[in-house]
């Protein structure tokens, strides 16, 4: 399958990572090369096969509802790149 | 004492419970051995202070006795994992300046069993590569060169820093994370063993994520007894990750008898390529001999689905990478681009996304992205992780047919020249994984185990596959071909 331009600026839009205009057909290109790779899988029967979801059949851990860690904002802040009075900062979000 | 750093953990070991050297000792050795191998690129941050104290610690543990298993052996780790307090960028630009307040539950068990951080080693960024070329702090430099040339060779990716400083000898051992081959290719390209145990064996708490359902880490060492020894201080279970086995830890080292007379061996017919080097063929021969030579039976064995596992690998792993990396949008931690008057949310996590992430990252992100977009999620991801179950059942058959291990080439070509693909279609990078892949599919152990030298004098290895829960059978049958192979070849040091 080929990607066209379209396709390359609305993936990389949902991705959230900026793509200078000139760069999306060799994108598209790179896209189209993986995904005509990929796309041996449609030579394999599949019929009847369950998705994997987990690698070793196991449950996962339970553990009691209960609060195990937390209080520590000073931490959990240390490393943002903009932190005010507690909070993460961003950019204003509402208009 | 000279040259204490190209000692063996179990050679280390010994002195130091001679009280022959001490840790302060091979410590500084390994310190001074890194400060010289600046070319080769292999650290990115060192610590010295912490290895000292560590040492100091781990000499007054060894004078009381009953000291832990690795007391005072100095080691490396990679990027991907979280130190306390130390930089953690997964050789990412994105995680630019990134110190965790925590510590990764396999680097905590290496510094319960007493050993020493010598510092975080290079890798290809967010362990996504087969060369390390993609990191944000430069190129690995591979120790080994092919005769006299002095082109500068890769020594593999992702965990490229780590199997460089193994093989110059700038620590006793590292870790590593392999996710498609990223700790069995590059032990291969430098002449080291490295084992992948089976999913779920280490805990993945506080190693960075780049595909949750393939990543686990492992140790990359000189010797397979070194891999024993590191794995089962590595291991074991922990609440903080809900896919890490509760099963006890053997001591894998205590499996290394050596003797695997009529333990049935595997040798896939798939795993034979078209337009395969003669070397690499020549090689797997040698290696089936070799564990003939011991006591094992060869057997001719089918794993059907092979070549579906590469595609697979690439729809599932870019697909657990996006979500994964969708984090790093300049909130919490590491880089956040600056921004224009007017610019919103929007615009900083794309700004800051396309500042910090590479271009191989940024392509796997939208590759996956894609794959799990509505009206494609069914066509390539769903079909991918059904792909996935069936190259499972195919070891599964094998496995019930009583095949004990599995032996293969490790990778389909000897150590390239930095730089010599930068030209290349991205799959053909995808193509040096084609032999390991499969196993992180299936969620199996695989060890690379260095076997012979190619017609230029770069290390060549064979990698064993073994069953899920086995690494001890699998490290005995890895020590039988070491020992068969006797392969002690070391690069010249030119750096």
């Amino acid at each position: 399958m080929s990607i066209d331009i379209e396709t390359a600026r609305k993936v990389a839009h949902l991705a959230r990572i900026r793509v200078e205009e000139e760069r999306l057909p060799a994108l598209a290109q790179e896209f189209s090369a993986i995904l005509g790779f990929i796309e041996e899988l449609n030579e394999v029967d599949v019929e009847g096969v369950e998705p994997m979801v987990s690698v070793t059949p196991m449950r996962l851990k339970r553990r009691e509802d209960v609060v195990t860690d937390g209080r520590q904002q000073k931490a959990v802040l240390a490393n943002a790149p903009d932190a005010r009075e507690g909070f993460f900062a961003v950019p204003k979000v509402v208009e | 004492m000279a040259d204490l750093n190209t000692l063996t953990i179990h050679g280390a070991r010994e002195k130091l419970r001679a009280g022959e050297i001490t840790s302060v000792e091979l410590t500084q050795a390994c310190l001074s051995a890194i400060e010289g191998a600046g070319a080769l690129n292999a650290y990115v941050h060192n610590t010295p202070e912490q290895a000292l104290a560590q040492a100091e610690a781990a000499d007054t543990r060894l004078k009381a006795g009953g000291a832990p298993a690795l007391a005072g052996i100095p080691l490396g780790i990679k990027d991907l994992f979280c130190t306390k307090g130390v930089n953690s960028q997964a050789g990412s630009a994105i995680l630019d300046g990134f110190k965790p307040g925590y510590e990764s539950t396999v680097t905590q068990n290496l510094w319960d069993a007493g050993a020493v951080m010598l510092g975080k080693l290079n890798m290809d960024e967010f362990a996504m590569g087969s060369s390390n070329e993609t990191s944000t702090y430069g190129n690995v430099v591979s120790p080994w060169r092919r005769g006299n040339d002095d082109a500068a060779l890769t020594p593999g990716g992702s965990s490229g820093g780590s199997a460089a400083a193994v093989a110059a000898d700038l620590c006793l051992g590292a870790t590593g994370t392999d996710t498609g081959g990223s700790i069995r290719q590059p032990a291969a390209f430098t002449g080291i063993t490295g084992i992948k145990p089976t999913y779920g064996r280490c805990s993945r708490w506080g190693i960075i994520a780049f595909a949750s359902s393939l990543d686990q880490a492992g140790p990359m060492t000189k010797d397979v007894r070194d891999a024993a020894i590191m794995l089962s201080a590595m291991c074991g279970p922990d609440a903080k990750d809900s896919t890490c086995s509760d099963l006890p830890v053997p001591d894998f080292e205590a499996a290394l008898t050596g003797d695997i007379r009529g333990k049935k061996i595997g040798i896939p017919r798939e795993y034979r390529l078209d337009g395969m080097p003669d070397e690499i063929e020549t090689l797997w021969q040698q290696g089936t001999e070799m564990l003939r030579d011991a006591g094992a039976e060869l057997v001719d064995i089918s794993l059907p689905h092979t070549k579906y596992a590469l595609p697979a690998y690439y729809v599932i792993a870019p697909a657990e990478a996006s979500s994964n990396l969708a984090r790093y949008d300049g909130v919490r931690y590491g880089h956040r681009a600056t921004l224009d008057a007017g610019d919103g949310i929007n615009e900083m996590y794309e700004k800051t996304r396309a500042e910090g992430f590479g271009d191989e990252v940024q392509r796997r992100v939208m590759v996956g992205t894609y794959v799990l977009s509505a009206g494609f999620y069914d066509a390539y991801y769903n079909r991918a992780r059904r792909v996935r179950a069936l190259i499972k059942r195919d070891f599964e058959q094998v496995f019930a047919q009583g095949i004990e291990a599995i032996l293969t080439p490790a990778t389909p070509s000897a150590a390239f020249g930095l730089g010599e693909m930068a030209d290349a279609d991205p799959v053909k990078m995808y193509l040096n994984d084609v032999f390991t892949v499969t196993v992180n599919l299936a969620g199996l152990p695989g060890i690379s185990v260095p076997a012979g030298l190619d017609a230029q004098g770069l290390p060549l290895g064979l990698q064993l596959i073994g069953r899920p829960w086995e690494e001890g059978d699998l490290l005995n049958v890895a020590y039988a071909l070491e020992d068969r192979a006797g392969f002690v070849a070391k690069p010249g040091k030119w750096w």
